[in-house]
């Protein structure tokens, strides 16, 4: 067969609709999902029995379910339990918040407490509330070694956008599946879908590999 | 290792800093050990501790590993709650709620055996740090202030490195500062020279040693006993918990008081 360009440059407009809507969703989701594993992180590593079950019930729920049954949860079986209605878009941006979330959770937790202890009494022993430690002394160290794992989830739920395929809403790979099914050029299409997608996380590894040289890693 | 004489660079005009002004009070009550009591689970290891240290006094705690040493000096500040008893600094006790606790801690500056600097920020940050968190100082102003404790610390050209860049002795002396930088009216040293190689340990003893001239009220866990007898006001060994010794350091050197006592000076 031969490979047609052409294909390529058609469909590229509505292709590009798709990848606006999957940055959109990835860029929605995580900074929900990073304040939500800020919250349940700590709350995992410093919070008292009641408050470290709640998150710790939080995080084994969402990683121990596929993010397609939980985003079907949010979009079909929320609203019949809640009598709310729940666009496409929403349970998208909402199923990343939640599943991310619970996977920054662990990362947040695990990086805060490989700081050494002796940091965290430094700042205590100055007279500092144990929150301004968190947040001045131990919170600057953990954030370092938070980055790589960090950027991981990152592209993770970059590429997660495209299971929600299944709610039907337009990001890149339904774009990609409907215009497939048009004109029955998968090599073309879906070549194209992946350049973009790779594209896409060219550039975040990019941006993460430069936060990390700015930063001094300790 | 005896040779922390007075150096006539540690007389020099302005060396002696504000912190002078603690002896104004000398002889008051500084810190107060009531019956004080702390178990790490079923292991008792402050046993009913009465002991009272003025202002001015420079008290050295010598004892076997284990003996509690630390931890005494880590209820002072109330990084380890004590479980009986009651424990009072500057006329605030440590059981008076986190609020009272942080005075505390205020007065009480802390050196660590492993320096724990903040590694994310330079020796002049690192001293700026406490009083911009806790005093509330102007960026500026808590930055010469720091300044200065680093030239009083000898470290006026270190200013701008990281704690990643310095030596071990010299991260002491940023970590002394630092923690003069809030300018406590009590020091407390958990084994300040136990992680240093020997030829460092006298530059950071040396720095104590003014601090003691000053006037400051410190207590000092330490195995230097070179130390002890030539800055220490008053020596005090502990054993399983307890207080066995309290004394002059060098009269209990030189006449140890008893077997227990002259065994553990043949080991350090």
């Amino acid at each position: 067969m031969d490979f047609d360009w052409s294909v390529i440059l058609t469909a590229l407009p509505a292709l590009a609709q798709g990848a606006k809507l999957t940055v959109f969703i990835t860029v929605v989701g995580l900074a929900g999902g990073v304040a939500v594993g800020l919250l349940f992180g700590l709350m995992r590593a410093y919070g008292n029995k009641m408050l470290s079950g709640i998150a710790f019930g939080y995080v084994e729920f969402v990683r121990g379910t596929p993010i397609v049954v939980q985003v079907m949860f949010i979009y079909f079986a929320l609203p019949v339990l809640l009598n709310v209605r729940v666009d496409a878009m929403t349970a998208a941006i909402t199923a990343i918040v939640v599943n991310s979330g619970a996977y920054i959770a662990e990362i947040v937790r695990g990086a805060f407490l490989s700081v050494p202890r002796g940091l965290r009494e430094a700042g205590l022993a100055l007279g500092m509330p144990v929150w301004r430690v968190l947040a001045f002394v131990v919170g600057p160290v953990a954030f370092r070694r938070m980055t790589p794992p960090l950027g991981n989830q990152f592209i993770v739920s970059l590429k997660d956008t495209s299971l929600f395929i299944v709610i039907g809403v337009g990001e890149l790979t339904r774009q990609g599946q409907e215009i497939m099914a048009a004109n029955f050029r998968a090599v073309e299409i879906w070549s194209a879908v992946a350049a973009i997608y790779l594209v896409m996380i060219g550039v975040l590894t990019f941006s993460l590999r430069m936060i990390e040289k700015r930063m001094r890693i300790l | 290792m005896n040779e922390i004489a007075h150096r006539s660079d540690m007389e020099r005009p302005g060396f002696r800093g504000s912190n002078a002004a603690s002896t104004g009070r000398a002889g008051m009550n500084m810190v107060e050990f009531k019956a004080v009591t702390k178990r790490f689970g079923k292991t008792v290891v402050l046993d009913k501790v009465d002991l009272t240290i003025r202002t001015g006094e420079v008290v050295v705690l010598i004892g076997p590993s284990g003996s509690g040493k630390s931890t005494l000096i880590r209820c002072i500040n109330a990084l380890e709650q004590i479980d009986g008893g009651d424990l009072v600094v500057d006329d605030i006790s440590v059981l008076a709620g986190s609020a009272k606790v942080r005075e505390i801690r205020q007065e009480a500056g802390m050196v660590f055996q492993q320096f724990n600097l903040f590694p994310q920020l330079t020796a002049l940050q690192n001293v700026a740090f406490g009083p911009r968190q806790v005093r509330g100082t102007p960026k500026h102003q808590a930055e010469q202030q720091a300044e200065a404790l680093l030239a009083k610390v000898g470290l006026a050209a270190r200013a701008q490195h990281y704690p990643s860049e310095l030596s071990g002795g010299q991260q002491q002396r940023v970590a002394i500062a630092r923690a003069l930088a809030v300018k406590p009216k009590l020091m407390l040293f958990d084994e300040p020279t136990s992680a240093l190689d020997p030829e460092l340990r006298q530059e950071v003893l040396r720095v104590m040693q003014t601090l003691a001239e000053e006037g400051m009220t410190m207590i000092v866990v330490t195995h230097e006993m070179g130390f002890a007898r030539k800055v220490g006001t008053r020596m005090i060994f502990m054993e399983h918990g307890k207080i066995a010794v309290d004394g002059p350091p060098a009269e209990l050197l030189d006449n140890p008081p008893n077997e227990r006592f002259r065994e553990f000076l043949k080991h350090v």
